[in-house]
């Protein structure tokens, strides 16, 4: 419960940005905040605001993981990269060989995204294959 | 002759007793459920409240009774919420969270990260700007713990 106290402000502001399937529990000395966010400054913003109640996220005491929806009808991403390409892989995993790179900012295709962590992407030179999908922006 | 002047009688105080209640109720539930959150459905009758849904949390539960108490003309609440029953934490086995934490550590090149019985250790160094999306990128594998030991520039 002093958990749940501790962080109170960010589950408000959860609450408030209209996450949906807001989930907050707590076990074994840890709460676990779990939701969905309408967008990126949505979930930027319970971050921010994560850091301010636990500054350089030092206690452990907290796993935030809340997700960016993204609509099934979206059919393109931008590489948010912070400057350098994005590596477009074989397989989903870094121990699969690069087959491509999209250039931070382009707007690539995507093909698929039944992984969480790797969507399957083409670029417009027509290279197919897996980007880590934390570096990918789901383009409305 | 008797009978039917009674039964006439009954009638006539039956209709009148459902005309004076009937329009109290739907008063009453129009009020109630205008400040119930969506999930709640009110039902008024003769001054007895029934609220049934699906609230979040305990708390929600009560606030809605204490809502639906408040009311002018509400003799008595049954409170017939159900509590949705939370997500149970999902915790990634170690096997999944190395290969995870590999792909998600592999653009922070002066970042070690270790995996024992789901808890993700850090160590090494790390600039501020980047710390919240190492933290972001980790967070989404279900990892039980994230022990920062990161010494941060």
């Amino acid at each position: 419960m002093a958990l749940q106290e501790k962080y109170k402000a960010l589950t408000d502001a959860a609450t408030s940005a209209g996450i949906s399937d807001l989930a907050v529990r707590e076990q074994d000395g840890i709460l676990y905040v779990d939701g969905t966010a309408a967008d990126g400054a949505t979930k930027d913003n319970l971050w921010d605001i994560y850091n301010q109640i636990d500054p350089n996220f030092a206690s452990g005491d907290l796993v935030l993981n809340v997700n960016v929806a993204v609509d099934v009808a979206v059919t393109h991403a931008k590489v948010i990269t912070q400057s350098s390409n994005l590596n477009i892989r074989k397989g989903p995993g870094t121990d699969q060989p690069i087959v491509g790179k999209a250039a931070h900012g382009e707007i690539i295709t995507l093909v698929n995204r039944s992984n969480d962590l790797w969507w399957l992407v083409r670029t417009t030179d027509g290279e197919e294959g897996y980007c880590y999908a934390q570096y990918l922006e789901a383009q409305a | 002759m008797k009978t039917t002047n009674f039964l006439t009688t009954v009638m006539i105080a039956s209709t009148l007793f459902f005309v004076g209640c009937g329009p109290k109720d739907a008063a009453i539930q129009s009020a109630i459920q205008a400040k119930e959150a969506a999930d709640v459905t009110v039902a008024v009758a003769k001054g007895d409240v029934t609220l049934t849904g699906e609230v979040a949390d305990d708390a929600a539960k009560a606030k809605a009774e204490e809502i639906a108490k408040a009311e002018k003309g509400v003799k008595a609440v049954m409170n017939n919420l159900t509590v949705k029953p939370m997500m149970p934490v999902v915790i990634a086995g170690d096997a999944d969270l190395m290969k995870n934490v590999a792909d998600a550590t592999k653009d922070f090149p002066s970042v070690k990260a270790d995996v024992k019985d789901g808890v993700v250790t850090l160590t090494g160094e790390l600039n501020k700007a980047s710390l919240i999306t190492l933290m972001q990128h980790l967070s989404a594998l279900k990892p039980k713990k994230i022990e920062n030991k990161l010494t941060i520039k």
